[in-house]
């Protein structure tokens, strides 16, 4: 018989459901504006380790947009003040037991706020979803220190690969210095973080700043990550605002995607002019909506959280 | 023969490394923040058991192994090779003693194994999980003792060797277990 249940039991949907409620209630209470911007738009990240599906509609190229950042970014830019979106994103080629291609994203931006008051409200929001109350923080350069016994701002590329290779048994032969440190992150730090609270990394490396302002030292961003019984959970940033130096992260990505043989991504200009008019200081966090049902359910398996999972 | 992405990852999936087949036994998509992603997996050499922990990078292609698991009817051992018939087609394959291994001991003739085959050639053999076998040769022990009172080795009509209740005696055919090796009870003719 052809296989039409869902992948979730009705009772983790009644709960979705209401954790939707809450959620919207917690903005609502703290006058942080809905939006919902376009799932689908003319523009994509370039990101080099993100995939969007391009569409083609109306005689044009379309993407399904990975995160609402930069729609939300423009909204800023235009003086909405501070906003949140609950909504569908889709990235491409991810599949797994925390992740689906498409999955619901809460995003939000709070004008005038640094990364550490933003990480206040994500606590404030996960131990609302989840009841906990233990807080744990962390910076990026502590953690390799307490699992790995090394500095990650001080070591070698060699060095790097000698101890992933002596942790984690054969890797590809041409991982580059941040794909070492982000998978020695992923498989024998992350797993430990927030266990039985909600843990908070900040101060990643310069060299995955992304979206983030540097520390005035520039060895690291004003970046930070938020995890929960070994999930990461959300991702934040004390938002770089000059339109410079994000054209030129943009065109170092794009050269990062050249080396790696993918195809470069054009770069968002509307984004970009957005900037140049004037994004205010603001900080801005992702959080994976599923996960936090996840976590708020104790299911360690996605497609035991939403309807069908793929 | 096929390749296959990571994305196409699953547990009983084989594929080459290193010149040899293996199958997946585990593997977990790895994501970190924004990072590049990866397939962790665990793969088990079929030609030699030993099990690894191996790194790829998401969207990687690796290529599959012609590997294939069919039950056949075990015929007979000409002393260097096991015979073994495909009862549909009347095939037949030989397996050496590498491919039948420590399982040469719990082959019956006319009975159903599973014969792995990479390339078409039979890699290894895994024999049902129960086999009857005849007592060749054991200690009488004592008389009308047939209460749990310990064990004894027998010696049976394949060679092998098994622990058996003292009650057990020449002539008598067992059950086994092949995957612990262990007695499982008299057979019921």
């Amino acid at each position: 018989m052809t296989p039409w249940q869902p992948t979730a039991p009705l009772s983790n949907l009644r709960h979705r459901a209401q954790l939707l409620r809450e959620v919207r209630a917690f903005f609502h209470e703290r006058q942080v504006l809905e939006v919902d911007t376009p799932l689908l738009m003319p523009n994509s990240v370039t990101d080099p380790y993100m995939t969007a599906l391009e569409v083609h509609n109306l005689g044009q190229t379309y993407y399904l947009q990975t995160s609402p950042e930069y729609a939300m970014k423009r909204l800023l830019c235009a003086g909405i003040g501070d906003i949140y979106q609950l909504g569908k994103n889709v990235r491409a080629e991810e599949r797994g037991a925390k992740h689906q291609s498409e999955f619901t994203l809460l995003e939000w931006y709070r004008v005038g706020w640094d990364h550490h008051q933003l990480m206040d409200e994500v606590f404030a929001l996960v131990s609302m979803a989840t009841g906990l109350s233990k807080r744990e923080n962390y910076t990026y350069q502590q953690c390799f220190e307490q699992y790995l016994a090394f500095d990650p701002l001080a070591i070698t590329t060699p060095q790097l690969a000698a101890i992933a290779s002596e942790k984690l048994g054969q890797l590809p032969a041409d991982l580059r210095h941040d794909d070492y440190l982000s998978l020695l992150f992923a498989t024998c730090i992350e797993p430990f973080l927030g266990q039985g609270g909600v843990a908070f990394v900040s101060d990643f490396p310069a060299s995955q700043a992304s979206l983030a302002r540097l520390n005035p030292e520039h060895q690291t961003a004003a970046r930070f990550e938020c995890y929960c019984s070994g999930l990461e959970l959300a991702n934040g940033f004390w938002e770089l605002t000059e339109a410079t130096l994000q054209q030129q992260r943009f065109e170092a990505d794009n050269l990062t995607r050249q080396t790696l043989g993918k195809p470069t991504i054009a770069i968002d200009e509307p984004f970009l002019a957005a900037l140049e008019h004037g994004l205010p200081m603001c900080s801005g966090v992702a959080l994976g909506f599923d996960r936090l049902l996840m976590l708020s359910l104790g299911e360690s398996d996605i497609a035991r959280v939403v309807p069908f999972a793929q | 023969m096929a390749s296959y992405s990571t994305n196409e990852f699953r547990n009983g999936l084989k594929i080459m490394q290193d010149g040899e087949p293996c199958v997946i036994v585990e593997n977990e998509f790895v994501r970190p923040g924004k990072g590049q992603a990866f397939a962790r997996a665990k793969l088990r050499y079929l030609l030699t058991g030993r099990v690894v922990e191996r790194t790829f990078k998401s969207g990687d292609s690796v290529e599959g192994a012609d590997v294939m698991d069919q039950d056949m009817e075990y015929l007979y051992t000409d002393g260097e090779f096991w015979h073994f018939m495909d009862p549909a087609s009347f095939e037949q394959v030989a397996a050496d003693a590498k491919a039948v291994g420590d399982n040469a001991k719990w082959l019956v003739e006319q009975n159903s194994c599973q014969i792995t085959t990479w390339n078409g050639n039979p890699i290894a053999v895994t024999p049902p999980n129960m086999v009857v076998l005849e007592v060749t040769d054991t200690d009488p022990g004592l008389k009308g003792d047939t209460s749990s009172g310990g064990n004894k080795p027998a010696t049976l009509n394949t060679g092998a060797v098994v622990n058996v209740p003292l009650f057990v005696q020449i002539g008598e055919k067992i059950k086994v277990d092949t995957r612990s090796g262990e007695y499982a009870g008299r057979a019921k003719e």
